[in-house]
């Protein structure tokens, strides 16, 4: 492979360095009126009645709208392909501004204003009466409280989302199994775990702020501009809210600082395109503050899980049990996929010999709405599993790299339509244990005493590409030939900082053998030019729409060769049939011999203008995919724990990934460190904290939302095991999400391994290290 | 409140601005002159986003009034580019080569600190640099290629001082060769050039 596997850098790297890529509040008009929210400032009831007399009097207010103003309509946020079954739908939970408040926060009217200030002042004058009901801003609260208020009547009557439960057989029954192993092994001969992990809601904490602006264009389309992972299905979902014919409205997405997930929701998008609607078409910029997008926007699933586990001594793994609670927050966006997504790699993680159970409850709550962030539900399944087989280790004295080399899931693992086409797991892990030296250290750290001890911990995940077959995996891609030879690649998929557009290049240029130079990639999508794709989520754009690159430059590559055959005066080609005909580095070149015959800049100059045979040069193809591929991986961490202080200090880190073959490496590396980062956080120092009886964030901003500085980033080692992959455009798997799954995890073992107590609360904040140590009598 | 009319040096020009005496420097620089590098992530001074160079060191101008910067050297990144040949700065470069730039919304506020930090001419430690950048926050990177542009950037200018420094060898068998990289990099800034009076 000529482009495959090669360090490029970055196609866009040159126009961030420099300042002149736009994102989205770059590019507002300078007469764009200003519109903000209020939000409710209780967690649970019902608006009675508002004021806006006094608000709509402060000099420079366009317009204030409330949730007695806006359509009857409610509308799905998520991300996902729309489904015509209606079964599969996403729960239509949500009105542009809500009567009924179900959070902390929740959003119940607009003001629109020529200014920041007149906006600010306004906000201040609406007076709000409000009907209060009881809290609760955790699942399990919310189930436990029989009188509780249902949020979301028209769909549920329990405020359960969804209650499902994977098995290994349809008769799985943990506590038979574990009855039958007691007569089968003997009591003694068996170990057993039980307990409970819970884990943080965490924010994305990308570093633009969600932003949209909003006009109605010259064709009467509801124009958006707003930084989006989903411009495509924004669409659709602000067409749905506004209940106008999807086509009417117009998504465009230009550079964007940073999504993670929370941007594969349609956010503030729909009430900034109504508000404009409301203000004659005119531009409206809704900018949002940290604090509105910590608490209004998305966060990751907290999520509480009951956890069993049966060992034999000898350390084979018998059976698991996992029944988890996840905490939904006020509105349903991805519905129960995340949780269930969770329960099927806590199942398959493991080869459990006597079977296991995955049970999963996605509970409406007073709380910030969860929805996608990256990983999706995964980070919380390897918390459950990998606390829990570090947890079987110390009970029956294992070396836990040893008990997952028995025991973890193998190439034939198969589920939910995903498997190993490629299986590089079990030598990530000798490579990880390797590089941080695990025998030696393992030795090295047993029978510390004092306040100061080291560990070393590991941690291991697999993870799908793509989200085929549960949902529709489609991408549209289109090429076309400048008069020059270059060419335009124009895709749906989005670029939200994680390289995608580099990636995209590198596979065009190897498709078509046009050299990377002169594929102009267009960065920017807007649904009213660049092709359907469904967009930057699931680890999927280099599978799904790599493959439709691939795919589509073949095809391009056909069309140039068929014309080339054509140019009857080139000498060099007389002769020649299509099958003798290749592209190479901007060349029409013969197959087997490479030899140069004609030039792509001769070839689509004469193309555009010959009389004799004029043809513009373009290929469109569509590919859906439907083979899912798991990724897999590891993580291990060499700490240092400063009892009295409570602080954990990575002494060395290495992640090790399986993601079959990279197209880029150093940016694939890149996108490790940032993911072992973003763990980092979720481990240590991440948690958005409410007061449950109200509802209201304790730390809704940067300076007490701790996501990791410089000052608290190790340097991260990263390895790759290469595998060439039969169902990716050119061997690649998923990496996207995969690197923030395992290194929390494998922090908190290594903590376990240093100090004996595992920590089952997480991030492993100083607090609740201190607060665990002087419980146990250590410091 | 009427606005005032008032000169502001800003990426070597006076500029004459109106403004409200209540404004922030970020506020007058994007809104009024249109320097749109600079990025707002939290209005609050947190993440660094807005940093601009004042008489040479990294503010926040989201918590510095308009007013105060009166009679100030102002850079920002959109400043850093030589209008008479389109050069970029050494800082500007190794982010380029060393991918220390995803999504690029920090990245403004990342090269103005570092274009501070190595304009100190001191040989500082991967460490010292890591304390130096904590004000700025990046979600992406996780720092590290951040951390090993500004060495690289550092290691230009101490070659040019005749100081020893060594930059920290890689973490990843991955990694290529800096020559490599640098020929990459010449590939990016010579698509940059439309001038065909400059080779």
């Amino acid at each position: 492979m000529d482009y495959i596997g090669k360090s490029n850098l970055r196609v866009d790297a040159y126009a961030k360095v420099t300042g002149n890529a736009k994102y989205s509040a770059d590019l507002a008009p300078r007469d764009a009126y200003i519109a903000k929210v209020l939000h409710s400032t209780i967690a649970n009831g019902e608006v009675v009645s508002m004021d806006v007399s006094e608000a709509k009097k402060v000099p420079g207010v366009i317009g204030v709208f409330t949730c007695f103003d806006v359509p009857d309509v409610e509308f799905p946020t998520a991300g996902h392909p729309w489904s015509v079954e209606e079964s599969h739908q996403d729960i239509a939970d949500r009105k542009l501004l809500n009567k009924r408040v179900r959070l902390y926060g929740d959003d119940i009217a607009a003001v629109v204003a020529e200014d920041n200030v007149a906006c600010d002042r306004a906000l201040k004058l609406i007076k709000v009466e409000y009907k209060e009901y009881p809290v609760h801003t955790d699942a399990r609260s919310m189930l436990n409280d029989k009188d509780a208020p249902v949020l979301h009547p028209n769909w549920r009557k329990d405020n359960i989302i969804a209650h499902t439960a994977f098995n290994s057989s349809e008769y799985f029954n943990y506590d038979e199994v574990k009855k039958n192993a007691i007569t089968k092994y003997g009591e003694e001969n068996l170990i057993e775990v039980v307990k409970n992990v819970k884990t943080p809601r965490i924010s994305h904490s990308h570093i633009e702020l969600p932003v949209s602006y909003a006009y109605v264009d010259a064709n009467g389309k509801v124009t958006v501009v707003a930084s989006t992972q989903i411009p495509h299905i924004g669409r659709r979902v602000i067409a749905q809210a506004l209940n106008i014919p999807w086509g009417k409205v117009r998504v465009i997405k230009p550079y964007i600082g940073g999504g993670f997930g929370n941007k594969q929701d349609m956010l503030y998008e729909p009430l900034n395109a109504w508000l404009s609607v409301k203000c004659g078409g005119h531009p409206v910029l809704l900018e949002i503050s940290r604090e509105e997008t910590i608490v209004c926007t998305r966060t990751r699933h907290p999520m509480d899980g009951d956890l069993r586990a049966l060992a034999t001594k000898d350390g084979r793994l018998l059976c698991r049990e996992l029944i988890n609670y996840s905490t939904n927050g006020g509105y349903a966006a991805h519905g129960h996929s995340i949780t269930a997504k969770c329960a099927g790699i806590f199942k398959n993680l493991y080869r459990d010999e006597l079977g296991v159970r995955s049970e999963a409850y996605t509970v409406w709550t007073n709380a910030p709405t969860s929805a996608a962030m990256r990983a999706y539900g995964v980070p919380q399944a390897v918390s459950f599993a990998e606390t829990l087989t570090d947890d079987i280790c110390v009970k029956g004295g294992f070396d836990p790299y040893k008990f997952r080399m028995d025991n973890i899931c193998d190439e034939n693992t198969s589920a939910g339509g995903a498997m190993f086409y490629t299986y590089g797991l079990k030598k990530c892990m000798e490579i990880g244990a390797e590089k941080i030296g695990w025998t030696k250290k393992r030795e090295e750290y047993k029978n510390q005493t004092g306040p100061i001890r080291r560990g070393i911990g590991m941690c291991c995940f697999i993870y799908q590409t793509a989200v085929a077959p549960i949902a529709l995996e489609t991408s549209t891609v289109r090429m076309i030939l400048n008069q020059d030879g270059s060419m335009q690649l124009s895709i749906g998929a989005t670029e939200i900082g994680q390289g995608a557009d580099t990636a995209f290049t590198q596979i065009c240029a190897e498709s078509t053998g046009i050299s990377p130079d002169k594929v102009f990639i267009m960065s920017s999508q807007d649904t009213d030019v660049t092709p359907f794709d469904t967009g930057a989520y699931g680890s999927r754009q280099t599978y799904v729409t790599g493959n439709s690159i691939k795919e589509c430059g073949i095809l391009f590559k056909k069309k140039i060769c068929e014309y080339a055959l054509t140019m009857e005066e080139e000498k060099s080609l007389a002769g020649k049939k299509i099958d003798d005909l290749d592209v190479f580095e901007n060349y029409v070149v013969d197959k087997n011999t490479k030899e140069k015959l004609v030039s792509l800049e001769k070839l689509s100059t004469t193309a555009f203008y010959s009389f004799k045979h004029n043809q513009h040069i373009t290929a469109e193809k569509t590919t859906d995919i439907t083979t899912n591929t798991f990724a897999s991986g590891c993580t291990f961490v060499d700490v240092e724990v400063d009892m009295p202080l409570g602080i954990i200090n990575i002494k060395d880190i290495i992640s090790v990934h399986d993601s079959g073959t990279l197209i880029n490496p150093a940016l694939a590396t890149a996108q490790v460190h940032g993911g072992m980062s973003m763990s980092l956080g979720y481990g240590m120092s991440e948690e958005l904290i409410l007061d449950p009886k109200t509802g209201k964030p304790y730390n809704d901003n940067l300076l007490e939302y701790k996501i990791p500085t410089a000052m608290d980033s190790p340097d991260f080692k990263v390895e790759f095991v290469v595998m060439k992959d039969p169902t990716g455009g050119y061997g690649n798997k998923a990496l996207g999400e995969p690197p923030t799954v395992a290194p929390a995890v494998a922090i908190r073992n290594a903590v376990l391994n240093a100090t004996g107590i595992g920590f089952n609360e997480f991030p492993l904040t100083a607090q609740r290290l201190v607060h665990e140590f002087k419980e146990k009598g250590m410091i | 409140m009427s606005k005032k009319i008032i000169t502001l040096h800003v990426n070597g020009k006076d500029r004459e601005v109106a403004v409200d005496e209540r404004e922030s420097l970020y506020e007058t620089l994007r809104n009024e002159l249109r320097l749109t590098s600079i990025k707002k992530g939290c209005e609050v001074g947190e993440c660094g986003a807005c940093s601009v160079l004042l008489n040479g060191r990294c503010v926040d101008s989201c918590i510095y009034l308009t007013m105060w910067a009166q009679g100030k050297d102002i850079v920002t990144v959109e400043g850093l580019k030589d209008e008479t040949n389109g050069d970029i700065t050494d800082v500007q470069k190794e982010f380029i080569k060393q991918a220390a730039v995803q999504c690029g919304f920090c990245t403004p506020g990342f090269i103005l600190k570092a274009v501070e930090i190595v304009g100190a001419n001191k040989p500082y430690t991967r460490s010292e640099i890591k304390e130096l950048i904590t004000g700025n926050l990046c979600r992406c990177t996780g720092y590290m290629n951040i951390v090993t542009a500004i060495e690289h950037a550092i290691k230009h200018n101490m070659d040019k001082l005749g100081i020893p420094y060594e930059v920290q060898p890689a973490t990843t068998s991955f990694d290529l060769p800096d020559e490599e990289k640098e020929k990459m990099l010449k590939d990016v800034l010579a698509m940059q050039n439309n001038d065909v009076t400059k080779v």
